[in-house]
């Protein structure tokens, strides 16, 4: 009796964890079937690397919008990286472990605030700010850079605690025992665990900054040009999609799965290189 | 020179929270000799060489009372400088730890931390180093590999010849051979020996056989006590305390 219930129960679990995986995979299938056949029909250099955008005269160059994903996630990158490491550091090894106990999930509230409120924040605070302080319109590529580079910050923190948490003490205390101050030792903490750890910690980051949508619609501005100073309105992959799907029709509608295409290929490959980083630090030992 | 006292344990003691480690530790290190301390696990050997160059700052919950004094001055003094005294006191520890970094670089580090610079005096001191630790034939045609990829055995001498290209005036050893294989054992028990004319070496060991070995004097301690403390011959072959003589006999620990 009690093995026909467990048995049960692992079936019932099985086809719940299938669930998830199938349903990724016919996300991922429906995507490409809408999408591939018409980057083909396009053409890769035209739908790629052409900056001319008119659905109406078919037209589907999406280059600025690639440029402006690449150039916003990096721009959040160089806010987020350095703050959310930064942070790491000081929670791991210079705060005693029952402050880091509140802290930490304290920071990782961050990432349950609705991008939306970020994005309100961006339009009501920072994007009048820059308008005031730098001039330009204000919702801009900096603006954009700026939100996102706080809300890749529970990302980074979170997997980059955990790194350095995982570097054995004896690093800390080998360096300490050459006549290293507390901080030089702590350098060789991270250099030990930031040669892989880190780096996917940032990557992680990197791909929850190129597929957030609504907070970048709100404070990038969405002209589709490619941008001359971070000052300049932009228009990324994922707020063209958001914007026109609800009235495009036929080819328009495809072009917008095509771009989804590039999207998941784009974040896949992030994710790919930070689990080889990953694996590559357990394989290291 | 010979009896000169370099390290002075002054009734010592160190408290982890609320359990005590060491219990009013009063023991000489002679200078320029090899002092081999025994005893069980926790004994408090290892709280005691921790003692010595001050790793135990690192851990909050650690207290400590009584006095060490090197050279006469005491370590634990409030402006005593613990980093300074890190440079004077090397550690060897249980585990090999290499940094993670070239051959070259792990024996550099150290001295670049204290401000060695020219490339030509480096060069100079990571072989000094690696000659003193027995490990400079075997490894002096990939000095710009990774560390990592040494045996057990050679990142052991690896982390002394570290210890050593700072030329400390103590070396502090936790159960250096714990992880070894008898050969590799041997060829540190050897460094050491050769060592101790010029440097003053204190070398905690759960293996008494070692400490008779290479040890002139023996210190024992059991759960916290300092229970005997003598020439090694003398602790082997005619200890006064009894606990000492169940000890090295192997009749317990």
């Amino acid at each position: 009796m009690h093995q026909t219930g467990d048995k049960l129960i692992k079936w019932l679990l099985m086809a719940l964890a299938f669930t998830a995986l199938t349903s990724l995979l016919l996300i991922a299938i429906f995507i490409f079937k809408e999408g591939v056949p018409f980057i083909a029909r396009v053409g890769f250099k035209d739908f790629l690397l052409s900056s001319d955008w008119q659905p109406q005269a078919g037209h589907f160059g999406i280059y600025p919008m690639i440029v402006a994903s690449l150039l916003v996630t990096l721009g959040a990158m160089l806010v987020g990286a350095p703050l959310g490491i930064a942070c790491a550091v000081f929670l791991n090894e210079f705060v005693p472990k029952h402050v880091t106990r509140i802290i930490k999930p304290t920071i990782e509230l961050l990432a349950g605030i609705p991008s939306v409120v970020y994005g309100f924040i961006g339009v009501v605070v920072v994007a009048p700010l820059i308008r005031s302080q730098f001039g330009g319109p204000g919702l801009s590529m900096l603006c954009a850079s700026l939100i996102l580079g706080v809300m890749v910050l529970p990302t980074i923190i979170s997997i980059s605690t955990d790194v350095l948490a995982s570097v054995p003490n004896a690093f800390r205390e080998g360096a300490l025992a050459l006549g290293a101050t507390r901080w030089q030792s702590v350098h060789m903490v991270i250099l030990k665990a930031g040669r892989s750890g880190i780096v996917a910690a940032v990557i992680l980051g990197m791909g929850r900054a190129i597929g957030e949508t609504m907070a970048v619609i709100m404070v990038a501005g969405n002209t589709p040009q490619i941008p001359h100073s971070v000052l300049d309105s932009v228009c990324t992959l994922t707020a063209k999609i958001a914007i026109e799907m609800g009235s495009a029709t036929g080819a328009h509608r495809q072009a917008l799965f095509a771009i989804g295409v590039v999207l998941f290929i784009m974040i896949m490959m992030f994710n790919s290189i930070a689990m080889m980083a990953i694996k590559k630090r357990f394989a290291g030992k | 020179m010979t009896d000169a006292v370099k390290i002075a344990n002054r009734n010592f003691s160190v408290f982890y929270g609320a359990t005590q480690a060491l219990r009013g530790i009063t023991l000489d290190v002679p200078a320029h000799r090899i002092l081999g301390i025994i005893g069980p696990a926790g004994s408090g050997k290892t709280a005691l060489l921790r003692a010595m160059n001050r790793l135990n700052d690192l851990n909050p919950d650690c207290r400590v009372e009584g006095q060490i004094l090197l050279d006469g001055v005491d370590i634990y003094q409030p402006d005593f400088d613990a980093v300074r005294l890190r440079k004077r006191v090397g550690m060897v520890f249980a585990l090999p730890v290499p940094l993670p970094l070239s051959l070259f670089d792990n024996i550099a580090y150290g001295l670049r931390l204290s401000g060695i610079r020219a490339r030509s005096r480096l060069n100079a001191l990571v072989e000094r180093g690696l000659q003193a630790a027995f490990l400079w034939d075997e490894v002096k045609d990939r000095l710009h590999t990774s560390a990592m990829r040494l045996s057990g055995g050679q990142q052991q001498r690896l982390c002394l010849a570290r210890v050593l290209a700072m030329e400390p005036e103590v070396i502090l050893l936790d159960e250096p051979c714990s992880g070894l294989d008898p050969i590799s054992t041997a060829r540190i028990e050897e460094a050491l020996i050769a060592l101790k004319s010029k440097y003053t070496i204190v070398l905690v060991t759960n293996n008494t056989k070692q400490a008779a070995r290479v040890a002139d004097t023996t210190a024992f301690l059991l759960q916290g006590d300092l229970v005997e403390v003598g020439p090694t011959s003398l602790i082997f072959t005619a200890p006064k305390d009894q606990k000492t003589n169940d000890y090295v006999s192997g009749r317990f620990g």
